[in-house]
Order: structure tokens, then C-alpha cells, then sequence
């Protein structure tokens, strides 16, 4: 009896750590995806970019919040770049644009590879661990689980409450009509693929105390942030957080009670499971509870 | 900064290959008759004015982080034994595309090299699969071929011969020194795919030989990074050691994640530090308390090997370390050496009749290596490294260590001895251990 509070704090700590991942992971792309109806497939990418940046400017010497700015600072100027470039050119060609920007994923690995080498030295993870019972967990995947909250809560700050908000919803839902009322539907687009780069830069900059730093490192996000949004749907907040919970809940209890490989067969059996029951997602359940009622 | 480097390498191999290739073109209009007639050399490339060498190692990809290393040590090898004036007088040319960690591209180049470039040896290989992948392609050309990395054992092949360490070789005389210092009971945590599958039944296999106990184990699959929930089962089982046969950049992530949760364990791999580095490359203490049975790692302190490292800076002043698996790639090509000496052609089935005929020494950083003909494996000398907080090498324990496990009767019973020369039912299985 002794033993059931440490190990359902292990389950409580697994559940809002997995959160953390998948929506820390999947935010970027479904802001881009969401809004823009790109599927950037260079997401991991991205992050990695985050995450080679807050790495060179920790050993360079900065802090490591500093660094973390850095690594967010310069994944935003990248994705702005970018979609100034390429992405611009590719709107409302799904799938050129998903070509395209696997194409970049694998130049930039690769070229992440020639100028950096095979890895990057690490960084060690800060604040140390929380005791409990025979267990103990890293204090910084709890500030991990915190920042992807309060991630969320901001966001639904900005769309909500500010006028960029407004103008961004109003770009998705009738692009023609908002050009009219005066919006600049370019410069909405722009600053849409630069929050989505800077979020995946900010999910680069977090992770990166936390793993080894290679060139193909984004490929375990990416994984995680397709399910995330195809589980989630449309909607970026409601769909994210939603997934979250869901596949965040899955992965935890069956990771603890049978391994990892266990936890990874549930999150995918799951995903088949709502794809196949609700296409749209958990946005789309929501909309027909509320359009039900 | 490493573009520089490439750059004035390329600029040298061209200069020093000028002449040859002058010479080349002059005896192209004889060579191009030659393939018109339809006279293509058989047996590969016996013809030829140097002996070509097929390396296959990944530059780029996955596993470029060791393959880069192998590639080099191979180089420093070839071109040490040019400077020597060759093989037989004859100058070794190394064709050496890069497989880029992909197993079709494995395929599509071995192919290559054996159909088209005629090699007269091939070597390389990262990963069990990519060795797999391209072993029956081996057989089906009777090609010599050299897989110089550590693996997890039981490939018995006339024309392959594994120059690197063996479960056996890592696993008995670790196992043994951590179960005294330690106590019994592991809990062994592993890739979930060949090599984590095996090398984890040899380590229940010399468990049950020693009385140790395996108290749990868990596969995880190569593309997870997180490792909580792994972290919480192993606290919950409490082990006095940790087996960890994690592999890849991915899996690498334990180490720092281990340490933010204040896990605190002694750890043994047969995989860490002595190939990538992991030592050099983490924040200490990730490591800390890791033990690793190995044949070479760059810190070995004889004379020997700092010999060997020196040359190896020197050569490629921009690599980040010399693992395991470079230094069995760089004795390999001088044990390739040797046979051809020995056989005096590099006709390849004589050249596999003299390994075949008895023992060959080589004196490798590493220590003395000698070649075991009935297994095409090595022995090796085997030491126990130990990483500290600081992530500083130590070692004990120095062994001769012989691959003797294949060789047992009636399980595997292989011995390839018996099959000299060439014929179409070559074993080429590879054995696993049973009943663990």
C-alpha cells in the first residue's frame, strides 16, 4: 500500500511529461498547418535549428536562457527567410509544398552535418531532481510540462485578444474577403510562418539541454507532432491540447505499467483507432457536440 | 572550417595520385582494347596494375559519427602501406563510395565494387543490417570480405571474417568483475532490433554461466528519445547494475536524462565510449560509473597506440576521436596485407586458403591480435574500461580473449576450415544463442 502514492505520482509526472513532448512538438506545425494549410515536413527540422542554435551559443559562452533566446531568435529569422523564399510561392499546392520542404528538411540535414560535424558537444540539464518514495524525476522536464501550459495559454491570448488575432482568423477563414476589408494577407501569412518557426525554434531551444544534439535529431519530434495534429484536427489550440491529454494519458500508463515499446503500439493504436472513428479529429467531435446541443 | 579541411585534402590525394593517373591515361588506349575484346578480367581485377580496394563506410547519415572514423583509420592505413611501397609492389587503390547508412545503397554499391570496380578485397560496414544486407551479395560473388565492427556474434562465412570484438569476448570477462564488485542482480535496458535482441540473450546466456540474475529487460525502439517512464521501472527494480545496450543518437539521450532524474546506478555496455565517444561528447557526469568491456579506445596508454593516435592527428587533424571499430578497420588492412604477402597473388580464393591454413599475428594499437581460421573471427586483447564523474578513462583487467563460442559442438559447431575453396553451400547462417 505503501508503494501506490510513488508510483501514481510516476504515472501523474509521465502523464504531464508526455504533454509536454507532444504538445511542445506538434505547436509549431499546427499553427502552420492550421492556419496556412502547409504541411511543413521540415518541422523537425526546425527544431533542430532551435536546438543547434541555443547549443552553440551555451558553449559559446551566453547563459543558458540567453542561449535559449538565441536558439528561438534565429529559427524565426530562418523560418521568415524561408517563407519569403519558397513557402510563399507554394500556397494551395499541399502537396508541392510538402515536397519542397521535405527537400529542405534533407538539405539541411545534411548541411547541418558538413558545417557542424557529426554532433554537437551537450548540454547538461539544469536543476537537478525532485525525491520522492525510492523515485526520482528531473526538475527540468517539470518546467517542461510548465512552459508547453503556459505555450497554450498565451496563444490563445494572441488569437483571441489582439488585433493580429483577429486579422489571422480572418485571413483563414476568407482570404479574398479580408484582402478587401484591408488586411495584408501576405504580411499575415509571413508572421503566421514566423510564430510557427519561432515555437518550433522555442521547442528546439527547451529540448536541447535534455538530448544528444545531431543533425537528424528533429525526426523524433516529427513523428510525435503529425500524431499530435492529425489526432488533434484542425483547430491548433482546442485539436493540440486535446491530443495532448489524450495520447499524453495513453503513453503514460502504458509506459508505465509495460515499457516504452508499449507506450509507442498504444499511441499509434490510438491514432489509427480516432482517425478512423472521428476524421476530423478531436476539433471535429467538439464541433458536433456543440453543433448537436 | 571543415569545407578547408576537405578541400586541401582532395588537393593532395590529386597531387599524389597525379602520376598515377598520367600513367593510367597513357595505357588507356591499351586497356580500352583490351575490354573490347571481351577479355575482362576475371577473379577480381588480378590484372590490374594496383590492387583495388572496395571500402564501404558511412560518410553522411545515420552513422556517419563512427563511419567517418573507420573511413579515416582505413586511409591512414592504405596510405601508410603505399608509403611502404605497397603490397607485393603493388599500390592499393581504395574506392571507397559512401553508403550514406542506407542498406539499398549497401547493396547497390557492393554490387558495384564487386561487378564493375572488380575489387580484390572489400571492407566496411556499419550496422548488423547493412552487414545483412550485403553478405549474401558476398557469397553469391565469392568476394573476400573484411566487417571490422564490434557486433553481436554468430556470423560463420567462408568469405567473411568479423576483425571486430564479439559478445563473448566484451560480456564474460565484464560480467564477471561487476557481478564481484557489485552484486548479482541487472536490469539490462536494449535496442530493439537485432543487436540489442541478441547481445541481450548473451548477456542472460553468461548470466545464467555465472549465477548472475537478469532482473528485468526492456526493448526500446531506435527512434524514442524520452526515457522517463524507463527511468521510473528501473528505480522501482533497483538494480546493483545497469546493462545498457542503447544505440544511436536518439538512445543516446538516456545518459543526460538518467542524470537530471538523479539515477545513480553503475552502468555496463558493450556499445558506449569506445565508438562514439559519448564520454567526450556528454556533460559529465552522464557517464559516470560506466563500464565497457572493449579492445581499443584512444586512451589505451601504451606506446604503442599513442604511436598510432599521434599518426592519426596528424593525418586528420580535425577528427573528434579514433574508436574501436576505426582501430579494427586500420590492423585489418595490414592483416589483408599480411595474406596477400603470404599468398604471394591476390588471387582472392588463395588468399582465403592462407587465412584459413593457421593463425595470423598482427601487431595493432590495440595490443597483439591473432586470427582464429575455424570462426573468421579474431581474438582480441580485451580490457575493462571505466569512466569516472569526471569522464576520465580507466583500465584494468587486460586479456587475450578468444572468440571460442562458435567454434563449441555440438552448438554452433562451426568450422570453416573445412570448407576451403569455393563452393555453393557455404554456411553462411548466423547463429544466436539458445535456450536463454
Amino acid at each position: 500500500m505503501a508503494s501506490v502514492l510513488p508510483q501514481l505520482l510516476n504515472l501523474l509526472l509521465q502523464f504531464i511529461d508526455s504533454f509536454g513532448f507532444l504538445v511542445l512538438s506538434a505547436i509549431g506545425l499546427a499553427i502552420i498547418f492550421g492556419m496556412m494549410g502547409v504541411i511543413n515536413l521540415a518541422h523537425g527540422e526546425f527544431i533542430t535549428v532551435g536546438a543547434y542554435g541555443t547549443a552553440l551559443s551555451f558553449h559559446a559562452g551566453l547563459p543558458l536562457p540567453v542561449a535559449m533566446l538565441v536558439g528561438v531568435a534565429l529559427t524565426t529569422v530562418f523560418g521568415l527567410i524561408l517563407e519569403f523564399t519558397v513557402i510563399r510561392r507554394l500556397y494551395g499546392r499541399l502537396l508541392d509544398s510538402m515536397v519542397a520542404t521535405w527537400g529542405i528538411s534533407l538539405i539541411m540535414i545534411q548541411g547541418l552535418r558538413i558545417v557542424f560535424g557529426s554532433s554537437l558537444p551537450s548540454i547538461g540539464t539544469p536543476l537537478g531532481s525532485v525525491q520522492y518514495g525510492s523515485f526520482s524525476y528531473s526538475t527540468y522536464r517539470l518546467l517542461l510540462a510548465g512552459a508547453s501550459l503556459v505555450l497554450l495559454g498565451v496563444l490563445y491570448w494572441v488569437f483571441t485578444s489582439t488585433e493580429f488575432g483577429t486579422r489571422a482568423r480572418a485571413t483563414i477563414q476568407d482570404e479574398e474577403m479580408s484582402r478587401a476589408l484591408g488586411t495584408d494577407t501576405n504580411r499575415m501569412y509571413l508572421l503566421t510562418f514566423g510564430i510557427g518557426s519561432a515555437l518550433a525554434g522555442l521547442t528546439g531551444a527547451l529540448y536541447a539541454p535534455t538530448m544528444t544534439i545531431v543533425p537528424g535529431m528533429g525526426s523524433t519530434f516529427l513523428v510525435e507532432a503529425f500524431v499530435t495534429v492529425v489526432v488533434g484536427g484542425a483547430s491548433v489550440l482546442v485539436g493540440t491540447s486535446g491530443a495532448g491529454l489524450l495520447l499524453g494519458f495513453i503513453n503514460a500508463v502504458f509506459s508505465n505499467l509495460f515499457g516504452t515499446f508499449a507506450g509507442r503500439m498504444a499511441l499509434l493504436v490510438t491514432t489509427i483507432l480516432v482517425i478512423r472513428a472521428l476524421p476530423r479529429g478531436i476539433t471535429g467531435l467538439l464541433e458536433d457536440v456543440r453543433g448537436g446541443t | 572550417m571543415q569545407n578547408d579541411t576537405t578541400a586541401k585534402q582532395s588537393s593532395e590525394r590529386t597531387t599524389r595520385r597525379a602520376s598515377r593517373r598520367q600513367f593510367l591515361q597513357a595505357s588507356g588506349a591499351a586497356g580500352a582494347l583490351v575490354l573490347t575484346a571481351g577479355c575482362s578480367s576475371m577473379g577480381g581485377g588480378s590484372g590490374s596494375d594496383t590492387l583495388k580496394m572496395g571500402v564501404l563506410e558511412d560518410q553522411s547519415g545515420n552513422f556517419a559519427l563512427t563511419g567517418i572514423q573507420k573511413y579515416h583509420a582505413q586511409t591512414l592505413a592504405v596510405e601508410e602501406i603505399n608509403a611502404e611501397g605497397g603490397i607485393n609492389g603493388q599500390e592499393i587503390e581504395m574506392i571507397s563510395p559512401d553508403p550514406q547508412s542506407d542498406n539499398q545503397r549497401y547493396q547497390e554499391l557492393a554490387r558495384r565494387l564487386i561487378n564493375r570496380d572488380n575489387v580484390d578485397v572489400l571492407f566496411g560496414g556499419f550496422a548488423s543490417s547493412s552487414r545483412e544486407a550485403i553478405r549474401p551479395i558476398v557469397d553469391e560473388n565469392q568476394q573476400l570480405y573484411f566487417y571490422t565492427n564490434q557486433y553481436e556474434g554468430g556470423v560463420c562465412d567462408t568469405y567473411t571474417w568479423c576483425t571486430g570484438a564479439v559478445p563473448e569476448q566484451q560480456i564474460s570477462t565484464t560480467l564477471e568483475f561487476l557481478t564481484d564488485e557489485f552484486g548479482d542482480n541487472f536490469y539490462t535496458i536494449a535496442a530493439d532490433y537485432n543487436f540489442g535482441q541478441i547481445t541481450a540473450a548473451w548477456y542472460r546466456k553468461i548470466a545464467n554461466e555465472i549465477g548472475a540474475n537478469v532482473m528485468n529487460e526492456e526493448f526500446i525502439p531506435l527512434d524514442v528519445s524520452q526515457f522517463g517512464s524507463t527511468i521510473n521501472r528501473i528505480q522501482e527494480a533497483d538494480p546493483d547494475f545497469l546493462v545498457t545496450l542503447l544505440v544511436g543518437s536518439n538512445h543516446a539521450s538516456f545518459y543526460n536524462q538518467k542524470n537530471a532524474a538523479g539515477l545513480e546506478v553503475p552502468m555496463n555496455t558493450t556499445v558506449n565510449m569506445a565508438q562514439g565517444y559519448e564520454h567526450l561528447r556528454f556533460d559529465p557526469p552522464a557517464l559516470a560509473n560506466m563500464y565497457v568491456g572493449v579492445n581499443y579506445m584512444q586512451e589505451i596508454p601504451t606506446e604503442q597506440n599513442r604511436n598510432f593516435v599521434d599518426r592519426f592527428y596528424e593525418r586528420w587533424p580535425d577528427a573528434d576521436y579514433v574508436g574501436q571499430m576505426a582501430q579494427n578497420s586500420y590492423f585489418t588492412t595490414y592483416l589483408y596485407k599480411q595474406a596477400v604477402e603470404k599468398a604471394g597473388t591476390t588471387d582472392q580464393d588463395e588468399i582465403l586458403s592462407v587465412l584459413d591454413e593457421e593463425p595470423m599475428t598482427v601487431e595493432a594499437p590495440e595490443g597483439t591480435v591473432t586470427t582464429d581460421p575455424e570462426t573468421h573471427h579474431v581474438t582480441h586483447q580485451i580490457r575493462l574500461a571505466r569512466a569516472n564523474e569526471n569522464h576520465e578513462i580507466t583500465f584494468r583487467n587486460q586479456q587475450a580473449v578468444e572468440p571460442y563460442w562458435l567454434r563449441e559442438t555440438p552448438y554452433p559447431g562451426c568450422d570453416l576450415t573445412q570448407t576451403v575453396g569455393a563452393s555453393s553451400d557455404e554456411p553462411t547462417t548466423q547463429y544466436t544463442p539458445r535456450g536463454v
